[in-house]
């Protein structure tokens, strides 16, 4: 009985550990004070004021929105394609293309960062928002892929090929049967495509230069000289995004599970 | 049925994509180490007595590892209990480790920015308690470095845990209660070994996510405590490529053996093909 109390203890504490810093962000970020310091003295949204009165915050968020929106639209495309194409290939191409795609996942941020921004760089694409959106797709690819394949896995192969012993051409079949299928998973890769995005900030330090500026590194540039309270708010904020996200991509799961089972 | 040809066809356009945005670039940035200006492998040999690399490898290494066990002891019984939770209780501790998986590194540094600064949460708290006098030095330093690191990395190590004791079957428990087994017994017999895959699987994400951190460490770590990735950081500033792309060889060999060796193990094969399945 005492191991098992003991028990839920240590992982109680676990958890709050995990949860703590971000409510404590969330609470500083309602202060009324102009520093940060504990308690607050006083409750106020003063700091989502300072962020919502800034040009030079507000400037940011749209880039890093019309960022993370075009890499939806590229890294979904072209990443529903190679998965659909991926699971019939087999053998030597599959293993080498899906190392290829994959491996954004596990080679270290910096030497993908520097890679980029050595070649970026000789074409000028340094500084510019179509430069973010190049490099920030490769970043995406792999979980907009991923996330396609995990629903293709899933699909029953002989609802596709009834529809096409019925007669129905493979374009409809795929528009028909296919896509409806695996769409739930198209956008649960088109959300993690846009987080990538729209997180992402060691490829940006160096590709942002002085003229696209995204959210997280303005955060970056202003954490390096104070740690202004308007940061808190910003903070909370893509907390909240992230807590959005999350759960569309939870419903979107459900939804594929219900949609799997029931057909 | 689709043709053989084309699969390669939807295939093609990423592929090109990737190579030419994303692999063809690091290739040109690594290939700087050896051909710069002529074929040389001289950059690689300096390494071996560059006290600087030495340190910061060693560093790089010892966070690390530092971070990996870390998240393994305050993530096993977060995984255990989440195995053992019924539904409503589950979800809720699942989302409560989902959110800050979701939530950018940056905020994350920045909340232990605000946590542990000189006038930060921790430090009033135990001003105001009188357990010190002055605030104790804790942001800036390798504590900070590895206290952040194990909060970013946590469900890294929670979550493979989780799925694998999930998949044990409960008929095993019962078998192994019912012949008479301790509670305790149960937990080193059965649950423990038949876990193995999945603390393996936690270590190696885990451990090669570590090392190739740099946000974290930049924000919370001291001027000293240099990671490679903020030593290559640093080159690329200087403009000295030759040794920055040595640098990121050796981090990148570094990663990818500890990848090869961990994936030989049978049980990691099955778990992370279970993942990308």
């Amino acid at each position: 009985m005492i191991g098992r109390s003991v028990f839920a203890v240590y992982w109680l504490m676990a958890l709050v550990f995990l949860a703590f810093p971000i409510v404590i962000v969330a609470a500083l970020s309602f202060s009324s004070a102009s520093y940060l310091t504990f308690p607050p003295p006083a409750f106020g949204v003063r700091w989502y004021r300072a962020f919502l009165g800034s040009r030079e915050w507000l400037d940011s968020t749209w880039l890093s929105i019309a960022v993370a929106g075009s890499v939806v639209v590229v890294a979904t495309s072209l990443g529903t394609l190679a998965a659909l194409g991926l699971r019939h290939l087999t053998g030597a191409v599959r293993a080498a293309i899906g190392a290829l795609i994959l491996s954004p996942l596990i080679v270290p941020g910096i030497v993908v960062a520097i890679g980029i921004y050595y070649v970026f760089a000789a074409y000028r694409l340094v500084g510019t928002a179509l430069g973010l959106v190049l490099a920030h797709t490769c970043l995406a690819v792999p979980f907009v892929v991923t996330s396609v394949s995990v629903s293709l896995a899933g699909l029953d192969r002989r609802l596709e090929q009834a529809a096409l012993s019925l007669g129905a051409t493979p374009s409809a079949t795929f528009r028909q049967i296919t896509l409806p299928l695996i769409l739930p998973g198209i956008l649960v890769g088109a959300l993690f495509a846009f987080v990538t995005s729209f997180d992402e900030l060691i490829v940006t330090l160096f590709l942002s230069g002085s003229g696209a500026v995204t959210l997280p590194r303005r955060m970056w540039d202003d954490l390096r000289f104070a740690i202004d309270p308007t940061i808190a708010a910003v903070s909370t904020l893509m907390i909240v995004l992230s807590a959005v996200l999350l759960l569309g991509a939870h419903v979107l799961r459900q939804r594929q599970a219900t949609a799997q089972h029931k057909v | 049925m689709p043709s053989r040809v084309t699969p390669i066809l939807l295939v093609v356009p990423l592929t090109l994509y990737m190579l030419a945005f994303y692999a063809l670039p690091v290739a040109s940035m690594l290939l700087r180490s050896i051909a710069d200006p002529s074929w040389t492998v001289e950059n690689y040999l300096r390494l071996a007595h560059d006290s600087v690399f030495l340190a910061v490898s060693w560093n790089t290494l010892r966070t690390a590892l530092v971070v990996t066990l870390g998240t393994l002891l305050l993530g096993y019984p977060v995984a255990l209990a989440l195995s053992r939770l019924r539904h409503g209780a589950a979800a809720v501790v699942l989302a409560i480790v989902l959110l800050p998986f979701w939530t950018s590194v940056l905020v994350r540094s920045y909340a232990w920015m605000v946590l542990l600064g000189r006038r930060g949460l921790i430090n009033e708290l135990l001003l105001s308690a009188g357990l010190i006098d002055s605030p104790l030095r804790l942001l800036n330093t390798p504590l900070a470095v590895h206290v952040a690191m194990i909060h970013i990395l946590l469900p890294y190590m929670i979550l493979p845990i989780a799925s694998v004791l999930r998949q044990i079957d409960r008929a095993l428990l019962r078998a192994a209660a019912g012949l008479g087994a301790s509670p305790r017994r149960v937990f080193s017999q059965v649950v423990l070994p038949l876990s193995v895959p999945g603390v393996v699987a936690g270590i190696l994400l885990v451990f090669v996510l570590s090392l190739g951190f740099y946000i974290t460490p930049a924000l919370v770590g001291g001027p000293r405590d240099l990671m490679l990735s903020m030593l290559i950081a640093q080159q690329v500033d200087l403009l000295n490529w030759p040794y920055a792309a040595c640098l990121s060889v050796a981090l990148l060999a570094m990663t990818l053996l500890l990848i090869l060796v961990l994936q030989r193990l049978p049980a990691v094969r099955a778990v992370l093909r279970a993942a990308t399945q």
